[in-house]
């Protein structure tokens, strides 16, 4: 009896061993990029073409993480011998930081209350209405963008925090679809008991409903979050001005500046990693709810 | 309300009053259902028609008219559209995005679902998948300029790689017929965890007992994957297929960062084209049609895929 298990899959250990072998090289393909913009992020711009296939770098040094942040010591003899291109990234990753909180917070609290009206309440043209905020993540961005810059450009929003965040912050459609899916998972007895009790729908909603659903709106604050961080399109065409300009947009305009010469990599390397500092971080501290939130929120 | 608490003391069965009690006019309204509401929907609504809705119609308007944003618009027809059809750079754009799209989603979705069922067998620990899910979190941008660097011909890692290993070093960025090809390269290093990820938790909810089944009726893995795993997968397969293409026709950031269209409008998608003509040449009529002309595309190739694949259709049940 006892052999059948073993006979069925021939050799499991040398399966097992290189699916371990193949998942192991996607993890090194997966970092290895990342790991190459730190090395050379802490490496000396000097040492670029002769440490270029190492794996360590050369002369470590924070010089250029401090330069491209606008605090390395303006007397340092470095800044005077290469001609490093010109950046504040310090405002960038501000500016990143404000966008990112003017997009989710608002978005995430708009999303919520209509998501509950299109879970729980009736009325004239729910369904419509659902319909058409349904159809909107069909409509390429780019054909929204034309007109929407004219209007941010109407309105004097050019170059302004609010021109750049009005269109994500008071909906997505992605954003009331998931909070509706989950709203509509409440128990009904938990919102009856409450409608018993005479309490209004604005006490049930943040009473019951939202607290009930406190990891599904953690979810939808990571995803939420880190597309705002990593957004480029938009604030692009509205926000290049440097006092606004986000992280992104800020990369971009700093490799532009050397688009004939020679780009300054270790500079936009360093940006590149700082760029990168807080998703990592969240990975590092809530690497489980991260990676579930991206899982569990796509299709459904 | 205190007064409505049933006690627990009353010999009685408590009654639930079946009428609230009479409330004043603005309390009341608040227990309404519509009214109610209109106001949690309000904000949002708001959002959707100003910067959904009615720029949705403006572009269709816009594309009727020649305007450069200095001028009053000027209406013309369907002169935008017939243009369109004769111009060159627009069935040139159209396709490069449908050779980008090519090169992308059959890779992006074989490397996804062969790391998904490895995921399922061999390792399933959130350290594993948390690193294959990092390039999808980190920005368009960024990943571009990581690749763009690594693929230097002169100072990038890869090429020094190339070179020490006795092979000639490549142009990735640069050569007319590479340059395409990387940057969908850089969108699959993005984007093959994050599908992976997907499939993972569309393999995780097949039942068990299917796979044991199968076992016991002799199929080996490979066996059971195509029978089973695959038919099963359907409704993620489609998901991911139709999002993964809509995403990929719509390719914009990493080309900003890094051949900006060219060499010889070999990466000049229709983004980047419809970005052109409006952002830098500021011809919002032509550029809006063009808008308008993908916007009718992408819902034909997505009507054709969910009734390729019969999306609504689950062997589950």
């Amino acid at each position: 009896m006892k052999p059948n298990a073993s006979t069925l899959r021939p050799h499991p250990n040398l399966a097992r061993w290189s699916g371990y072998a193949v998942l192991a090289l996607f993890a090194v393909i997966s970092l290895g990029p990342i790991w190459i913009a730190v090395k050379t992020a802490l490496s000396d711009s000097r040492t670029l073409f002769s440490g270029a296939s190492s794996f360590l770098p050369q002369d470590p040094t924070l010089f250029n993480i401090l330069r491209v942040l606008g605090f390395a010591n303006p007397a340092d003899p470095r800044l005077a011998q290469m001609s490093y291109g010109k950046i504040d990234f310090f405002r960038a990753l501000v500016n990143s930081a404000i966008f990112t909180l003017l997009v989710s917070i608002p978005q995430i609290a708009c999303s919520a209350l209509a998501a509950y009206a299109f879970a729980r309440l009736q009325f004239r043209g729910r369904r419509l209405i659902f319909f058409l905020f349904l159809s909107a993540t069909m409509i390429p961005g780019i054909v929204l963008f034309i007109p929407n810059f004219i209007l941010i450009k109407d309105l004097g929003w050019l170059n302004t925090y609010q021109g750049m965040a009005a269109p994500f912050a008071l909906m997505t459609p992605f954003a009331v679809f998931f909070l509706r899916q989950m709203f509509l998972s409440t128990p009904r007895e938990l919102e009856e008991c409450a409608r018993i009790d005479g309490a209004s729908y604005f006490s049930i909603f943040f009473r019951i409903v939202l607290p009930f659903h406190r990891s599904a709106l953690a979810t939808l604050t990571i995803i939420t979050s880190l597309s705002a961080w990593n957004e480029f399109f938009w604030p692009f065409l509205v926000g290049r001005s440097e006092s606004v300009r986000v992280m992104a947009v800020a990369i971009n305009a700093f490799r532009q500046q050397q688009a004939g010469g020679t780009p300054d990599w270790s500079g936009l390397m360093a940006c590149t990693v700082l760029g990168l500092v807080p998703i990592a971080v969240l990975l590092v501290l809530f690497g489980r709810k991260v990676v579930e939130s991206f899982q569990y929120a796509g299709p459904r | 309300m205190s007064d409505r608490k049933l006690s627990p003391v009353l010999s009685t069965p408590p009654v639930i009053p079946r009428v609230p009690p009479r409330r004043s006019f603005f309390r009341s309204i608040l227990y309404k259902d519509s009214f109610c509401a209109w106001i949690f929907i309000a904000p949002a609504l708001l959002g959707f028609t100003v910067f959904y809705l009615l720029p949705c119609v403006r572009a269709i308007y816009i594309s009727l008219t020649d305007w450069n944003l200095l001028r009053p618009a000027k209406f013309v027809g369907s002169a935008n559209y017939s243009r369109l059809w004769g111009d060159p750079n627009f069935w040139n754009s159209m396709r490069v995005t449908l050779f980008y799209v090519l090169y992308n989603i059959p890779v992006q979705t074989v490397v996804g679902l062969l790391l998904a069922v490895l995921l399922h067998r061999v390792g399933r620990s959130v350290a594993l998948r948390s690193v294959i899910l990092a390039p999808y979190l980190i920005a368009n941008v960024i990943a571009a300029i990581l690749w763009f660097w690594m693929l230097d011909p002169l100072l990038g890692f890869v090429n020094a790689m190339l070179h020490s290993m006795g092979f000639g070093r490549i142009a990735f960025f640069s050569d007319q017929n590479l340059a395409l090809p990387t940057i969908a390269a850089v969108n699959i290093w993005r984007h093959m965890g994050f599908v992976a990820l997907l499939f993972y938790t569309g393999i995780q909810g097949i039942p068990r007992d299917i796979y044991e089944a199968a076992r016991i009726e002799g199929a080996g893995p490979w066996k059971s994957f195509w029978n089973i795993t695959l038919p099963l997968l359907r409704p993620t397969l489609v998901f991911v297929l139709v999002t993964s293409i809509i995403g990929s026709f719509q390719v914009f950031d990493s080309i900003a960062v890094t051949t900006l269209g060219g060499p010889v409008n070999s990466t000049r998608t229709i983004v980047w084209y419809i970005y052109e003509s409006s952002f830098v040449n500021y011809r919002m009529g032509y550029a809006s049609a063009m808008s308008c002309a993908l916007f009718v595309c992408l819902t034909f190739v997505t009507i054709v895929q969910m009734r390729i694949l019969r999306s609504s259709q689950s062997e589950l049940g």
